[in-house]
């Protein structure tokens, strides 16, 4: 199978949304080819707004199109959509606990050669902390349709974080995607990783590296970062003894971080998190800059053996 | 049921007026504090909407067909909240809640808490956008209910306002129609020496808005300003209402000390004696 961008999956689901929920409705300023609402756009001229670049009034939009029933679904760079917006998602989506699905393309690294100001690596510590908004990173193309389908019968406001680059894919067309329920996609008894995104794949390939040391690594595919599968964290760490998180995001409220507000205070464990050191992005291949930030299989490898050293000094 | 007036009786609107502006200064001073100044601006306009041109049922506050005023300015619901009160969609005495725990009254109104608010509102500069929102609902849904945004001067220097009036125009929006409370102030003074937004009808113009400037106190003005924007087709309608802040009370008028203060016991009164003495 091709590699597809999470957010080419977002397009094949709001389209089939099209003809599913005559109340979706799609908005972007001025970025809908890159977010690939364009198809619905064609398809669904009437129910399409484009706002023009401003993306404060495209959520308050968003906000007054939920009011009046229908289920919108705002577009942008990730970076722009959670971040200018951050005011008007906490008081006319979250205050008014909105049906408004948040969606952004371009997040993490992968944007690459457009740089720092477009990369968002802050959006789940954002998003994260709003009360009702539901936080969602799918891994491949295929889960990014199943939960783009799924957010429409879910009812509040969500954010929905996508990728630019091509990813392999992971998951089946026939896999669940049940939003707050964390798959387990590899089992394992020394070490759990908790992932989402890009990171999931990384993560299976350290997996296997791993597995030829004799080290046998859990993986959990944590594509719904709020509300956190608890029941899913908790087992992992009674049961391994020892976690590592892995996020494209910074490791400061994100991923990482709500995984270990569970676990703090449920099974304190011992924990690495792999993701961005508090820094901005750089432009450059997202490729090279996976590298460059220490999101690799063997980063993850690496954390893996960290953390298994501490679980065998608390032992 | 609560439908436009054919004849409204303007005299019976400005004697209304004069008790509204007392019941909002007793609401405010018993909460402790709130923002008398605001609120006593926009009271002419509520009256022109709440009892001549809003399709409004306080029986059935979710009625789909009805039309919606959302209140951007949040800091002045006490005059919302004192009009809904009037109008039966809470009990007056309820009113005296305002501010304190637990209350349905919250300090800047919350959508979903009491009946009769459309959004939740104070951070300021949101309300016009959502209008949109609903008015581009609403043409898929052919449904012809108007949406009336209600926003303050200072306010407007926020600019979402003016993207969100790039929104209405481009698309076209002729249900939604902005009220501008243009009481000269905001918190710390003069809003032509914090940042000056003139000249706000020819703004609103050229942002392609059918707009009317009137005197908001003169109750005439304002219905008829309602009026006319209502026949307008194709285009969103800006009213630009000239008022005063602190309206009625002269030693609130153009005062920005009463921006956010409440008036104390011997304010109050004195603030009541002085509205009681105007002839309508």
């Amino acid at each position: 199978m091709v590699d597809k961008a999470t957010r080419d999956g977002f397009g094949e689901g709001l389209l089939e949304l099209g003809t599913t929920h005559p109340n979706v409705v799609a908005l972007s300023g001025d970025l809908e080819d890159s977010c690939r609402a364009v198809a619905f756009k064609k398809q669904y001229p009437t129910r399409f707004f484009s706002v023009g670049i401003a993306e404060q009034d495209m959520i308050g939009t968003a906000a007054g199109l939920a009011i009046a029933g229908k289920i919108p679904f705002a577009c942008s760079f990730s970076q722009f959509v959670t971040g200018k917006t951050l005011e008007q998602l906490r008081m006319a989506v979250c205050y008014q606990k909105l049906n408004v699905k948040v969606v952004g393309s371009h997040g993490g690294l992968s944007v690459g050669a457009d740089g720092a100001t477009a990369e968002a690596l802050e959006e789940f510590a954002h998003m994260r902390s709003l009360p009702f908004m539901t936080v969602i990173a799918p891994c491949d193309a295929l889960e990014a349709k199943r939960l783009t389908i799924a957010c429409a019968d879910y009812p509040g406001p969500v954010f929905l974080r996508l990728g630019r680059a091509p990813v392999p894919a992971i998951t089946k067309a026939s896999d669940a995607a049940q939003i707050g329920r964390a798959n387990v996609v590899r089992s394992g008894d020394d070490v759990t990783v908790i992932a989402c995104g890009v990171m999931v794949m990384h993560s299976l390939q350290a997996a296997e590296q791993l597995a030829k040391e004799g080290i046998s690594a859990r993986v959990i595919n944590l594509h719904t970062i709020k509300p956190i599968d608890r029941d899913a964290v908790i087992a992992a760490a009674k049961e391994t003894g020892a976690i590592v998180t892995a996020e494209e995001h910074s490791v400061i409220g994100g991923l990482g971080g709500a995984v270990a507000e569970v676990l703090a205070q449920t099974h304190p464990t011992p924990m690495r998190f792999v993701g961005v050191q508090d820094r901005f992005g750089t432009s450059g291949n997202p490729a090279d800059l996976l590298k460059a930030f220490h999101l690799m299989p063997e980063d993850v490898v690496k954390a893996v053996k960290d953390v298994l050293r501490l679980k065998q000094h608390a032992l | 049921m609560t439908t436009a007036q054919p004849a409204p009786d303007l005299a019976a609107f400005r004697k209304l007026a004069v008790e509204l502006r007392q019941t909002i200064l007793r609401t405010i001073a018993n909460a402790g504090s709130g923002h008398p100044g605001g609120s006593l601006s926009m009271v002419e306009l509520l009256i022109g909407l709440y009892w001549h041109k809003l399709r409004h049922d306080p029986k059935r506050p979710d009625w789909p067909d009805r039309d919606l005023f959302l209140l951007s300015k949040g800091h002045g619901c006490p005059a919302l909240y004192t009009v809904l009160a009037y109008h039966g969609y809470f009990p007056k005495e309820e009113l005296m809640t305002l501010r304190k725990y637990p209350t349905r009254l919250q300090g800047h109104p919350e959508r979903g808490s009491l009946p009769g608010i459309e959004i939740s509102a104070g951070s300021l500069g949101q309300g016009l956008s959502m209008a949109n929102g609903i008015a581009m609902a609403d043409r898929l849904d052919q449904r012809a209910r108007r949406i009336y945004c209600l926003m303050g001067d200072g306010e407007i220097q926020e600019g979402q306002v003016w993207e969100a009036a790039m929104t209405a125009h481009h698309h076209k929006l002729e249900n939604v129609c902005a009220i501008i409370d243009a009481n000269q102030l905001q918190q710390n003074g003069p809003v032509k020496q914090l940042k000056d937004i003139e000249p706000l009808a020819e703004k609103w113009r050229a942002f392609g808005w059918h707009t009317i400037e009137i005197n908001g106190h003169d109750i005439a003005q304002v219905v008829k300003a309602y009026d006319e924007a209502a026949t307008i087709k194709g285009k969103p309608q800006a009213i630009v209402a000239r008022t005063i802040k602190g309206k009625g009370v002269s030693f609130m008028e153009l005062n920005p000390a009463w921006h956010g203060v409440a008036p104390k016991p011997d304010e109050l009164e004195k603030a009541l004696r002085e509205l009681s003495t105007v002839h309508v």
